[in-house]
């Protein structure tokens, strides 16, 4: 058994015309038994930046508090608000200093820059930055994930369509992964507001 | 008096080394980092050098990028192409050319290929071969060009052509049947975009573009997606959805700007 | 001279050799399709390297896993349908072949054959069929499937594109119900769709992608190029 696959998870981001989304199921669990049916994975950094946590759950809590401290601490020091991008790459040396000791954590961060330009990306436990144009996932149906969004993304999605498209990617993939599901959440992040969704899954 | 949150100051931190040595001990294994199973390249030609890669990086079987950077940025005059643990190369390349930065503020001169290397031979034989980065470093400095291999344990080959990474038997067998002495500059990049395409397409660690870097006296051409030979078709169809198709339980907005609900009337007369 | 101690020889009589599989089935045909490539480890071993068979005018078998374990099973069923032929002087029907393949994988229960097989065709009433097998035969039968190495990406998108899944609105395919509503047409779109885009992800998949369409006039076999990186 994988640390990994300890808690499971299924975290997914898509870029859209001017709005980004950002998905996670809600289950937690110990190995093959379900714990928690709703167990948050996304957590709000900035306004318009928002972080998965797909892995082990400890860790989710860890760095959940951490990294609040850090971008809150960012804003008194600097007087602003920090960057998804600049955001990303504090979470990445956050990982990557723990390179011989790591957390089980897949970090998708997602967000709006201060143009309100798309910014999404996915890293390993140790902190190598993916970043994409699309799509990133992450959590035990990463493979699930990728198929579906390789079929189902296409460029400039409108916020409407696009939240249809992560969840129907995000439903059909946990669906296929003992590990995750149990219900899931998707926000959708446009210039002026963030609407957030729970999706009716199944619960088997 | 305000409580003092101190960040850690750099370097590695082992705080977590023991906790997971004990869930490893229970049977848990840990996980794999993304690797760069890689074709990289470099060779000389007259005026300089050309560090070719391609630019898949992948999870066990699962492609994770399709199009990431492994030619990393060393300093003006000085490139060098990564293969293996794909944070590694990242963040080892990123700190050499941070110390090249300053060594070139302290001595007020252009950096040399040799610093480079030496930085890079010394970080990696510190760390054992634990930090699994396999690199190809090429720059044209005052004493002209220079390319080199370093391997993960920190030691360095200085060759006129050379190929790293998983596909680097395809690389170099184009390598060896096409490398002369004194090339053209546009008949040294076509051999080392045809080297990387042997790589891309002979093996399974690397795929999609080709970036290539050619780098001469005073002058460097990064030419990222040089070539782009794995485009992929359109499809039969859109999965587009209609509205309404995903099931919703509960749904809340956040507004991040203030909304007004029409115009207030008006009631001047 | 240094003493000699017995050593343990080993041998490991599976391989991976990568490939996926994907079958639909429908009112009145079936879609059987596989990718071409055979590799190992890093490594192709040739680009074309057929995993799917037609073992008669209604029937299409595909394998995936270690092709050699694969190819055997196809050279055994077709013997076995040779002998069934002579036997009763008919072919062998869909579903009795799906139940043959069955027994065939039990009998080999503590040495498997490491192959994954889907097993495709139309039914006595002219339905399109497909059974689906672990290595060591348990079988059931359903409206669409995926197997082999980039499983994991296809069958979701099947599950969502042939049985409806997660749509409201949409008439949904309970994964027991033997067939879906989809046209030729869109099965054969699906089809393609669902191999780039597993092409694109799976490092196992690629080269030529080949699709056989069973209907009652027999079997139709297409091939189509896939990326080759």
């Amino acid at each position: 058994m994988s640390i990994m696959e300890y808690n499971g998870a299924a975290v997914v981001a898509m870029v859209g015309k001017n709005c980004v989304a950002i998905g996670a199921d809600k289950r937690l669990g110990q190995q093959s038994l379900t714990v928690s049916t709703d167990f948050p994975k996304i957590f709000t950094m900035t306004d318009k930046t928002m972080i998965g946590l797909a892995g082990l759950a400890t860790d989710v809590l860890t760095l959940r508090d951490q990294f609040r401290l850090k971008t809150k601490l960012y804003q008194l020091e600097e007087n602003r608000v920090i960057e998804p991008q600049t955001f990303a790459n504090m979470v990445s040396s956050t990982l990557y200093s723990k390179r011989f000791g790591p957390y089980f954590i897949e970090p998708v961060v997602a967000g709006l820059d201060k143009h309100d330009k798309p910014f999404i990306c996915s890293m390993d436990t140790i902190g190598c930055i993916n970043f994409a144009k699309d799509f990133v996932v992450a959590g035990t149906a990463g493979g699930n994930l990728y198929g579906m969004c390789e079929s189902l993304w296409e460029p400039d999605l409108e916020p409407e369509d696009l939240f249809e498209t992560v969840s129907q990617a995000l439903l059909n993939a946990v669906d296929r992964n003992c590990l995750s599901g149990w219900g899931a959440v998707v926000h959708i992040i446009t210039p002026d507001k963030v609407v957030t969704r729970s999706l009716k899954a199944r619960m088997d | 008096m305000a409580a003092r949150i101190d960040l850690p100051a750099g370097g590695f931190s082992f705080d977590l080394a023991k906790r997971n040595a004990a869930l490893e001990a229970q049977g848990a294994t840990a996980p794999k980092a993304t690797k760069t199973g890689t074709t990289i390249v470099g060779l000389v030609f007259k005026d300089g050098i050309v560090l070719g890669a391609d630019t898949r990086a992948t999870e066990g079987p699962i492609v994770a990028d399709k199009n990431c950077e492994k030619i990393h940025y060393i300093a003006p005059n000085i490139y060098c192409c990564g293969a293996g643990t794909a944070a590694d190369t990242e963040f080892t390349t990123h700190m050499i050319s941070s110390k090249m930065d300053l060594h070139r503020l302290t001595t007020g001169r252009d950096s040399r290929v040799v610093t480079a290397m030496t930085l890079l031979k010394q970080y990696l034989f510190r760390y054992q071969g634990h930090i699994s980065a396999a690199l190809v470093l090429g720059g044209f400095d005052v004493t002209g060009p220079h390319l080199y291999t370093i391997y993960p344990h920190g030691s360095t080959d200085k060759l006129p052509y050379v190929t790293m990474g998983s596909g680097s038997l395809a690389a170099m067998s184009v390598f060896e049947a096409g490398w002369s002495r004194d090339m053209e500059r546009q008949a040294a990049i076509d051999l080392v975009k045809d080297a990387i395409e042997a790589g891309i397409f002979n093996d399974l660690g690397s795929g999609s573009n080709v970036d290539v870097c050619v780098i001469e006296k005073n002058h460097v051409d990064y030419l990222r997606n040089y070539a782009r030979p794995n485009e992929r078709a359109q499809k039969e169809q859109q999965y587009r959805f209609a509205p309404g198709t995903t099931a919703v339980l509960k749904a809340s907005v956040r507004n991040l700007v203030d909304v007004v609900e029409g115009d207030a009337m008006d009631i001047t007369s | 001279m240094a003493t000699s101690s017995a050593k343990e020889a080993s041998f490991s009589p599976y391989e991976d050799n990568g490939g996926t599989n994907l079958a639909i089935a429908g009112q009145d045909y079936c879609v059987i399709a596989s990718d071409t490539r055979q590799s190992r480890g890093y490594n192709i071993n040739t680009r074309f390297a057929p995993k799917t068979f037609k073992l008669s005018d209604k029937t299409v078998l595909s394998t995936a896993g270690c092709q050699p374990d694969g190819n055997m099973v196809v050279t055994r069923i077709k013997q076995h349908m040779e002998s069934y032929k002579h036997a009763h002087n008919k072919e062998m029907s869909t579903p009795a072949v799906g139940q043959l393949l069955s027994t065939m994988l039990y009998m080999k229960r503590f040495f498997p054959y490491y192959s994954f097989n889907i097993l495709g065709g139309l039914d006595k009433e002219g339905k399109g069929c497909i059974y689906s097998y672990d290595a060591i035969g348990s079988a059931e039968r359903v409206p669409c499937l995926a197997s082999g190495s980039a499983a994991a990406l296809v069958q979701p998108f099947l599950d969502n594109q042939v049985r409806n899944c997660n749509q409201v609105g949409k008439p949904r395919i309970m994964a027991a119900s033997p067939v879906s509503h989809l046209s030729l047409d869109q099965a054969i779109k699906i089809t393609k769709d669902a191999f780039t885009s597993a092409t694109e992800r799976d490092i196992y998949t690629g080269d030529n992608l080949q699709i056989f369409i069973v209907t009652r006039d027999g079997v139709e076999e297409q091939v189509h190029p896939l990326k080759r990186d």
